[in-house]
């Protein structure tokens, strides 16, 4: 992202947040750059909405600092912070207009006239398509069209750090794809810094560059989606990120960059990718995603397979899933239903003895 | 099998009309019908008879001369005005005074929120005419409330200004002092329900885009507690314009209020068309702002 020397955009350093005796927030460590789209992605009470506040200015960190673009944010307030934030209710001004809602904050930037401020309103109004429901009331326009209103209102006084809390929770399916692109074209077009907080992994995924996985006021890990995605390095990231199997193991050996491992639910060894921080006869936890599973009829050629039989088949048209019983207990696995259909391709049925296998590229072990 | 129609209709229907059209029979036979008999009595003549009215004689009809004496003697006139006057000014104090404090209702935490509701109300638990008559003893001449306060006047002012007591008892500023005490209430409890269903993350939203907290509460809060305080100054203004007890107690006798004027005529006067002229000529005063502002408010209902 940055280089390392160079002063990042926002700073946020050992901010830690107590209500009483119960800690929300533990010594945040993390940097954002400029034009960067960052999610803090976790579940309900992680500390992602306190730390949010305390960007917005709505809360005071308890220890720590707050650097935006070089300026200690320490006693700033709220209304001098040029951060603005997308609420999660979208808190729009139920008495004013959809334009009285955009324009509002432009009232206390004196150096623009009357004129300008108008054509500033037109602009955002512009941007997020409502030029034709300027006059509305909120309460007369739809849940999609209040959430663009609350963006535009946000983005119009050109902040140097836009907050968005949760952007598409109140939204249905269909709305939250086609609002999540439009969300990410108007930050190009804008080169606003965005945080956005939310609970949905799949959200985070696909707007942000990238994720800070949170649980329990702490920060678990920070990385692109493909990094969190793939090379999770705690049970909790693996989990709380897609779904994962997951096993008890023993390191038995380490070599050419690849860990022998000894599963007894797989039943027997297995070799999976070397990890810093694996010792021989550690205990470890073996992580694999389910569509990293294969299914096949015979044996295949590779280190990792073992023989089971299929329990359970849930089928969604485009994929299946599978779980398939070992000698040592349950697995799952995801497989898309490219050739089901095809003359003489094999697809398991329920109770057909197969063989699961997976890469030892897509064997992640977790070490904590 | 007329008796099982009526029976069906009766245990589908009838017990909600009979719900619904409970209070409206209330409203008929005890104010609709009594009011429909002060309106007749206020154009019927005045006689010695008993009851000292009737209809007939001089005025076969109606006689308008209680309405014309209404619209043209100072005597009316010049108590509706102080009537409104002092509801008004009344009403305008118990705003300033009870808005605030509807305000820090809505910010303390829930315990204290109860305690502080108890208190407003707590001045009803004892007798009206008591607490009036505790004002009476304040206000007095020989009081030592009254004593603090002149003493404090002469002692801020030149010695040709100085008095031996301030002059409260039987003024208007009695009046309004006593009425904004009693009715503080009535303003308070409305103000405080409408400014309790403000969504606090509007106060932040408006924060969060650059105003100050007075800036907040001028284009936020305030304008979204229009309703409550239309409420509470109607609740307010109402009884205040047509208060007999306190005017009579610790106003200016020269300066009567309508009620007491109502109260002289079907009295001392035994006009009783004329006193029904009166409070007849009150209710229209009453009714005409409640009414615009009901039509406003259901046009901005019918706008959601």
């Amino acid at each position: 992202m940055s280089a390392p020397d160079v002063e990042p955009f926002l700073r946020i350093e050992g901010v830690s947040k107590s209500f009483g005796t119960f800690q929300a927030v533990k010594n945040v460590n993390l940097s954002v750059s400029k034009g960067e789209i960052f999610a803090l992605l976790g579940g309900s009470g992680c500390g992602k909405t306190t730390l949010l506040r305390m960007l917005a200015g709505f809360e005071e960190p308890t220890s720590g600092q707050i650097f935006l673009d070089g300026r200690d944010m320490a006693n700033v307030p709220p209304w001098q912070r040029p951060v603005h934030m997308m609420f999660q209710s979208y808190a729009l001004f139920p008495h004013m207009t959809v334009a009285a809602n955009v324009g509002y904050g432009l009232k206390h930037e004196k150096s623009l006239s009357k004129e300008g401020r108008a054509a500033r309103v037109a602009e955002m109004l512009d941007l997020v398509q409502l030029t034709q429901f300027a006059h509305r009331k909120p309460h007369q326009i739809s849940g999609g069209q209040r959430q663009r209103v609350a963006l535009a209102r946000a983005l119009a006084r050109q902040p140097k750090l836009l907050l968005l809390d949760e952007p598409l929770a109140a939204l249905d399916k269909k709305l939250r794809e086609h609002t999540q692109f439009e969300l990410m074209s108007i930050q190009e077009r804008t080169g606003v810094t965005f945080i956005v907080v939310t609970h949905d992994q799949e959200e985070a995924m696909t707007l942000s560059d990238r994720i800070a996985v949170m649980d329990k006021g702490e920060v678990k890990q920070i990385g692109s989606p493909t990094e969190i995605y793939e090379f999770p390095q705690s049970k909790f990231v693996a989990g709380f990120i897609g779904s994962v199997n997951s096993f008890e193991a023993r390191v038995i050996s380490r070599d050419k960059g690849h860990l022998r491992l000894d599963v007894p639910a797989l039943g027997g060894e297995i070799l999976a990718r070397d990890v810093a921080g694996a010792a021989e006869g550690q205990k470890v936890s073996l992580a694999v995603r389910p569509e990293k599973m294969r299914i096949t009829k015979d044996r295949p050629d590779t280190p990792n397979a073992v023989a089971g039989h299929v329990k359970d088949l849930a089928y969604f048209g485009k994929d299946s899933l599978y779980r398939v019983i070992l000698p040592g207990g349950l697995v799952q696995a995801h497989a898309v239903n490219a050739r089901r259909g095809d003359e003489g391709a094999f697809m398991a049925d329920w109770d057909d003895e197969v063989w699961v296998s997976f890469d030892p590229s897509s064997a992640i072990v977790l070490v904590d | 099998m007329s008796q099982s129609r009526f029976q069906r209709w009766f245990d589908l229907k009838g017990w909600s009309a009979l719900l619904i059209g409970a209070p409206y029979i209330w409203l008929l036979v005890w104010f609709l019908l009594p009011f429909l008999i002060v309106v007749a009595m206020s154009v019927a003549t005045n006689t010695p008879t008993a009851p000292p009215f009737s209809f007939g004689g001089e005025h076969p009809w109606v006689n308008w001369e209680p309405f014309s004496r209404v619209l043209t003697d100072g005597l009316y006139l010049r108590a509706f005005l102080t009537s409104v006057v002092n509801a008004f000014v009344a009403m305008i104090f118990c705003l300033l005074l009870g808005y605030p404090m509807a305000l820090g209702l809505t910010r303390v935490s829930t315990n204290w929120r109860n305690i502080l509701l108890m208190l407003v109300i707590l001045p009803f638990w004892t007798s009206f005419l008591l607490r009036v008559y505790a004002w009476m003893g304040l206000m007095g001449k020989n009081s030592w409330f009254n004593g603090l306060l002149t003493d404090s006047w002469n002692f801020l002012v030149p010695m040709s200004w100085a008095m031996k007591s301030v002059p409260m008892m039987h003024t208007n500023f009695a009046v309004v002092l006593v009425m904004v005490y009693t009715y503080l209430p009535f303003m308070i409890l409305p103000l405080y329900a409408s400014l309790e269903r403000l969504d606090p993350t509007l106060d932040e939203a408006a924060m969060d885009l650059g105003s100050r907290p007075y800036q907040v509460f001028w284009d936020v809060t305030l304008p979204q507690s229009i309703p409550g305080i239309v409420a509470g100054g109607m609740l307010v203004f109402i009884p205040a314009a047509g208060e007999l007890v306190i005017p009579s107690l610790v106003g200016n006798a020269a300066q009567p209020m309508i009620g007491k004027i109502i109260q002289d005529e079907f009295g001392q006067a035994r006009d009783w068309p004329m006193a029904s002229a009166v409070a007849v000529a009150l209710l229209i005063l009453m009714v005409i702002p409640t009414m615009i502002y009901s039509h406003y408010q259901a046009k901005a209902e019918r706008l959601k």
